[in-house]
């Protein structure tokens, strides 16, 4: 099993209506790799990861996650999505429970983790993401960083085997950046299996293994940052990053 | 979104920033509302050649005998029977509501048709048809043919004592249970749409967010989605539970002997129309502004 890639995508399509997102999508990640895939809005990078835990459904290819292959069996997509966690743009941090509750509601449900259990999980992965002192509050009461990192915990506290960001920072304001990306780069270093859709050029050269740049439904590019950022196969990638690095 | 309290710095707001402002223009309509209001008043004591006699509507209300002390008048009577009413009425047409409003947006075209044919009929006829309707065609031949009064008759008195606490006299279990959930199957309706509203008030996203955590479809509807529909629906719920209260005198046409029911039985007794009718609709004020009130709290407590 553990020779077995961690995410493997194969020629996967899908449409939305007519319009085609995803052509010929492959994207093999190893376990413990760090890939962040970048490019174009309406590319079809979101639609990629989220695709990968069901959230959108892939009508061509194949994507097995552990060796659990994605499809129509409901048992396979429950499976799948206890091994995969996901942080969203708009953090979608539940407004009606509070941070700790946030963060033990799928254990206690979806685990059945005994409350204590859970609890004390969630104490321990919110001083992971630095806010444990925030526990008792409404995600309300939080900045859009500190909802973040309460997202990361949430996420970590089902202690999933992968990790999905998609576009983490991109709802921020830029002095709260940081403080995200600085938890996201803890996890990344503790090894854990991570694909990350942003535009954060310094976290990805800090912490990727592998890039991939999107355009059209397509991965036009995918290779290791160095080579990525030094010297881009084709035109189009250059193109972007030279769009997104001038300022 | 920011409910957090800093300490404050800088001064204190101008008074029309702290929207406590009451001008000439207000004086003005309060006079005139006034001099309004004075008009009728004039016109009903000068025009309206009636005699008010209150002192009637007492002992309708309760009565004084020696040997029982106070005893409970037709218009107590009914206010319990409205009061019950109101109160089952309420339960059994949330639970209605919730599950046709699921319904309602569910995934299985089947169980959509179901809820949307339900609430098409109910809304599209008016309350008084749909009473008569229900009533004749479907309560009263299904609750007999089930023999409810009989096997209440059969319990020990204890189980009878609560049943009657509950419902009322067991005599008449079986009307009340007519009117009781004609009430609710009409109420229903409308809180099936407005649970349909509050479901569909909760951004896709929460769901994705439970199901991205693994929750169960079921497990995120019933903890993640359904607590924050409730919290936006509030406001309309009340108000269909107003509505609800009021519409309660229309069981009176088949005879639930409940406030409205007693009020006509006292009007056509006494010939005290306006005392009967004024008395009995400031009875129907007080219980749906006390509702009202209690709803305003829950809505109050639900943004802090």
């Amino acid at each position: 099993m553990t020779d077995t890639p961690m995410i493997a995508v194969r020629s996967v399509n899908k449409w939305f209506g007519a319009f085609h997102v995803l052509k010929d999508v492959d994207l093999v990640v190893q376990r413990g790799q760090k890939v962040v895939v970048c490019g174009p809005s309406g590319s079809g990078k979101s639609t990629l990861i989220r695709c990968i835990n069901r959230l959108e459904e892939h009508d061509e290819g194949e994507i097995i996650v552990d060796g659990i292959r994605l499809d129509e069996s409901l048992e396979h997509i429950a499976a799948i999505r206890r091994e995969v966690g996901m942080v969203f743009q708009q953090f979608n941090l539940f407004p009606h429970l509070t941070v700790l509750e946030n963060c033990v509601l799928a254990q206690v449900r979806a685990r059945k983790t005994p409350r204590a259990d859970a609890e004390a999980r969630a104490m321990q992965y919110l001083a992971r993401v630095r806010i444990p002192e925030q526990a008792s509050k409404y995600p309300g009461q939080l900045s859009g960083g500190q909802q973040q990192r309460v997202a990361i915990a949430r996420s970590l506290c089902m202690e999933p085997k992968v990790m999905l960001f998609d576009e983490p920072t991109s709802a921020l304001d830029p002095e709260m950046i940081k403080e995200v990306l600085d938890v996201m780069t803890d996890l990344a270093q503790s090894g854990m299996t991570m694909i990350c859709v942003t535009h954060e050029m310094g976290f990805a050269r800090k912490v990727a293994d592998l890039m991939v740049f999107m355009d059209h439904g397509r991965v036009v590019e995918s290779s290791p940052p160095a080579e990525f950022f030094a010297a881009p196969r084709s035109d189009r990638t250059r193109q972007f990053l030279d769009q997104i690095l001038s300022h | 979104m920011m409910t957090q309290s800093r300490p404050e710095e800088g001064r204190a707001p101008p008074l029309r920033a702290r929207g406590a402002f009451f001008g000439w223009l207000d004086i003005v309509l309060l006079a005139a509302a006034l001099v309004v209001c004075g008009y009728f008043v004039w016109r009903t004591n000068v025009q309206l050649h009636y005699r008010w006699n209150w002192s009637v509507i007492w002992p309708w209300v309760a009565r004084f005998e020696d040997k029982e002390g106070f005893v409970a008048g037709p218009i107590l009577v009914g206010l319990a029977v409205t009061l019950r009413l109101a109160v089952w009425g309420i339960l059994l047409a949330t639970m209605i509501g919730v599950v046709m409003g699921f319904a309602r947006t569910s995934r299985r075209l089947f169980f959509r048709l179901v809820a949307s044919g339900y609430v098409m009929l109910i809304r599209n006829i008016p309350p008084l048809v749909f009473v008569f309707v229900f009533v004749f065609f479907i309560t009263s031949q299904v609750l007999p043919a089930l023999g409810v009064s009989e096997r209440v008759k059969a319990w020990s008195p204890a189980t009878q004592w609560v049943v009657e606490a509950l419902f009322g006299p067991v005599a008449r279990l079986e009307n009340f249970l007519v009117g009781l959930i004609c009430l609710a199957v009409f109420t229903g309706a409308y809180v099936t749409e407005i649970v349909r509203a509050g479901l569909q008030s909760v951004p896709r996203a929460q769901i994705e967010a439970g199901e991205s955590l693994g929750l169960s479809a079921f497990d995120v509807r019933r903890y993640v989605v359904f607590p924050q529909a409730l919290k936006n629906v509030v406001p309309a719920l009340s108000n269909q539970f107003i509505q609800m209260i009021k519409d309660s005198s229309l069981v009176s046409l088949v005879s639930v002997q409940e406030l409205a029911f007693m009020a006509q039985d006292i009007q056509t007794s006494t010939r005290r129309v306006f005392e009967v009718l004024l008395f009995v609709g400031a009875l129907y004020f007080i219980i749906c502004w006390s509702l009202s009130l209690l709803f305003a709290r829950l809505e109050h407590r639900n943004q802090s």
